[in-house]
């Protein structure tokens, strides 16, 4: 490590408002705990969140793998499920109760805790310090407490799955009354309450790094790093960052009330319930009121899932493409637009709950507006790569499977924002292949992008290429193999979350389709595990960066050392000149951020 | 923490601004309550609460210690310390003594019938109060540490910064009650 070098300015010393870049700095041993586990350090806590949403992302996958076998082969028994699940899979058949937990945790895992605290808690805590020219967070101290609330949120999370009766099995949506009786299900026990337990410190961990994100954005760039010269990888994580701030304690708030209405016996969404063969005394409430505060958040959600790695995928594409990424403004005004709309669209989600339908024609006409900031984006990326000089590195392969990805799984979203098409396609596969592709795939995949593109920048080595080549091709073939499918089961009528179709006859037709399915899941699983192996290995092994901006970037997160210590910058923060993306300008092939604008030369 | 508060000027202070992020996300989740609030009160059996006078008390109680914050804060701009520490003392009596009155209050209120069961104002009024009255112990939390840190410090620390951040989060946890008070009284009625 004879790149670590690290800025320390003395505490105590300093009057607020003094310049001290620079001028404090000198090499300084820190103890392993305040370096690796308790770390202040901006680039440590990302790889903090990275790691372990990286073990929440096996474990999701793990569940997937687990209703996979069971949706695919429900005759079928695997004894080896009985060695690790024990009584949940009785003679190697998964106990139907076990199969909802499964689909609850793989859709809270996935998520929550892989692509929002995974994947925002990674790059935004990278990228926003790095790509602005900041010495670190506005607040290390909050980001140090946003990672360890997220830690604790995942101890809670992990031990439900522990709970002898079961975790929570009533849907990662967690909808009153089956989430709120106890006697509804043995997963709503104490599951439930985990859950909502989980989901608040988890919560609290965002808030502590959205504030962060958009205190830093808005407070502490560099001289010169006026807004419209920011890279578009920092526009996104801003307005995931204010989407996350706005929806997340409407969230907490209706997490509270649930928590209320299942251990003291308040009835904010419980009204006239018979169950288990007795009447209930709650009244007066109604569970549709839990279902609005669920996806207020809820619809932003899959924004605060999508919208970081629509900023990666700009900045990566535009790099590789050796080329300016097309129609900057008209980026930032889409992400923009979508950042508004995401908030006025959540009841899409409630079709068939009984409202009102002019209300529901409202909610129609945002949603299908959400389509126009989604086009312009991908108008900008596929003419950004037009012509271009295109380096297929891995990460450029991602980032146009992305495209790909994210094209086929948006447009399903146009039929499906029609309430009228909506009815019919409630609550089946079609819905599974519509936001597992434009969320799920594509958000992995925009997410792979950015750690095959920073991996340099985090641990001063490559990821292995051939590898990565695997990587992408299994993952994006699977993708299409798995998902595209389950459009045509959905509109012939397959509902999601039943556990064995071979009662229906008129879905006997699929048997072979959804072995197939489930073949390809367990194929692209283990490919990805060998990613996994990829990561840990070239962390140590891996070929040596040997100079400071592998990728020709302009961006000035390549101006640091190649393991830059605690300041980023030896010496004084760079000084910013100009817009992140001067590719093939003047017949130079790339122009750092950090080179001032020579007289005559036009600005972009 | 320091290289941070080093780095640049002329800039709104980035603690000051978390703080200002901070509040827009608590007024979100008290929005998000409030909202519940007015969908619920259409539904069936819907009861009133009748608020006990307890409450008139702690408002007052409230509303001054947000006038000796804000006086605390003047005094430190002036440097003058002595009258700083004591005004954040009396601010923190005033604190606690509102959560002791909120206290109050709700056991009068369960005393009088208004409990978690039925349908009604009730449960919206103890989650809503109870939530704010975290929130003012969580400045209760902020106000011990800094006086402590005013009688402990090796070095005396003029930094006004604290002062404000701490202030404005007490006006807020202020105004937030003024907002539920005015809601349950406007509303609930």
């Amino acid at each position: 490590m004879s790149n670590d070098s690290t800025i320390h300015v003395h505490e105590g010393a300093v009057e607020h408002g003094v310049h001290h870049d620079g001028d404090g700095h000198h090499h300084h041993k820190q103890s392993f705990v305040s370096k690796y586990i308790f770390s202040q350090d901006h680039k440590t806590i990302a790889k903090q969140f990275l790691i372990t949403g990286m073990a929440w992302a096996i474990v999701g996958a793990m569940f997937s793998i687990i209703f996979r076998l069971q949706i695919g082969y429900p005759d079928q028994t695997f004894p080896f499920l009985e060695t690790f699940l024990g009584k949940w899979a009785k003679g190697g058949k998964i106990d139907p109760e076990f199969y909802y937990a499964a689909v609850t945790m793989h859709g809270t895992i996935m998520v929550f805790f892989v692509l929002t605290a995974g994947l925002s808690g990674t790059f935004a805590n990278l990228l926003i310090p790095l790509q602005i020219g900041a010495r670190d967070m506005a607040s290390p101290f909050l980001n140090m407490l946003s990672y360890w609330f997220f830690f604790l949120a995942s101890i809670i999370m992990v031990s439900s799955l522990f709970l002898s009766t079961g975790a929570h099995s009533g849907g990662w949506t967690t909808y009153p009354p089956l989430s709120a009786l106890h006697e509804a299900s043995s997963g709503s026990k104490r599951g439930v309450d985990f859950w909502l337990v989980s989901m608040a410190m988890f919560i609290v961990s965002q808030l502590m790094g959205g504030l962060n994100y958009v205190s830093t954005i808005l407070n502490m760039r560099t001289k010169g790093m006026s807004m419209t010269r920011l890279p578009l990888t920092i526009w996104a994580l801003f307005f995931t960052a204010v989407l996350g701030i706005l929806s997340f304690p409407v969230l907490l708030s209706a997490a509270i009330l649930l928590l209320f209405d299942r251990n003291l016996g308040t009835s904010f969404y419980l009204s006239d319930i018979y169950v288990a063969g007795q009447i209930l005394p709650n009244e007066g409430g109604s569970p549709i009121l839990y279902q609005h505060l669920f996806w207020f958040l809820g619809h932003p959600e899959v924004y605060i899932v999508i919208l970081p790695t629509m900023g990666m995928v700009s900045e990566i594409m535009s790099i590789n493409s050796r080329k300016p990424i097309f129609g900057y403004m008209a980026m930032v005004g889409s992400l923009f637009a979508i950042c508004i709309l995401a908030l006025l669209v959540w009841a899409h989600h409630m079709f068939v709950s009984g409202m009102n339908p002019f209300l529901g024609g409202v909610f129609v006409l945002l949603t299908l507006l959400i389509a126009i900031p989604s086009a312009i984006k991908v108008f900008n990326w596929l003419t950004t790569i037009w012509r271009g000089n295109i380096r297929f590195t891995p990460a450029m392969l991602f980032c146009i499977g992305f495209v790909s990805i994210f094209i086929s799984g948006g447009l399903t979203g146009i039929w499906m924002g029609n309430s009228t098409i909506d009815i019919h396609i409630h609550d089946t596969y079609f819905i599974i292949a519509h936001f597992h592709l434009v969320m799920g795939v594509a958000a992995f995949l925009g997410m792979f992008a950015g750690i095959y593109h920073w991996f340099p920048k985090m641990f001063g080595r490559y990821l292995n290429n051939t590898l990565g080549y695997i990587h992408f091709w299994v993952t994006l073939t699977g993708a299409y193999l798995i998902f595209w499918p389950m459009h045509y089961m959905g509109l012939a009528g397959v509902p999601r979350r039943y556990l064995d179709f071979s009662l229906w006859t008129s879905f006997n037709k699929f048997d072979s389709l959804n072995k197939m399915i489930s073949i390809v899941t367990i194929i692209v699983f283990f490919v990805n595990l060998m990613f996994v192996f990829n990561f840990f290995y070239s962390i140590f092994k891996g070929r040596k960066v040997r100079t400071t901006n592998p990728w020709d970037a302009t961006t000035l997160e390549w101006t640091t050392p190649i393991n830059p210590g605690h300041g980023n910058w030896v010496g004084e923060i760079p000084e910013v000149h100009r817009w992140a993306y001067d590719y093939g300008k003047d017949g130079r092939d790339f122009i750092a951020q950090t080179e001032p604008v020579k007289p005559g030369e036009t600005g972009h | 923490m320091d290289i941070v508060s080093a780095q640049q000027d002329n800039k709104v202070h980035p603690h000051k601004f978390i703080l200002w992020v901070a509040i827009a996300s608590i007024i979100m989740m008290f929005a998000g309550l409030t909202s519940a609030y007015i969908v619920k009160s259409g539904q069936a059996n819907w009861q009133d609460v009748r608020l006990p006078n307890t409450f008139w008390y702690s408002t007052a109680v409230l509303l001054i210690s947000s006038l000796t914050i804000q006086v605390a804060y003047r005094a430190i701009k002036q440097r003058e310390m002595t009258q700083y520490r004591s005004l954040l003392i009396v601010t923190l009596v005033l604190g606690i003594a509102f959560v002791v009155l909120q206290g109050i209050g709700f056991s009068w209120l369960w005393a009088h019938g208004v409990h978690f069961d039925g349908a009604g104002a009730g449960q919206f009024l103890y989650i809503l109060f109870g939530l704010h009255a975290l929130h003012v112990v969580g400045g209760i939390i902020a106000l011990i540490i800094i006086i402590l840190k005013q009688y402990t410090g090796k070095t005396r620390s003029y930094n006004t910064v604290q002062a404000e951040v701490m202030s404005t989060y007490w006006h807020f946890v202020d105004f937030l009650w003024l907002y539920l008070l005015v809601f349950f009284v406007w509303i609930g009625k």
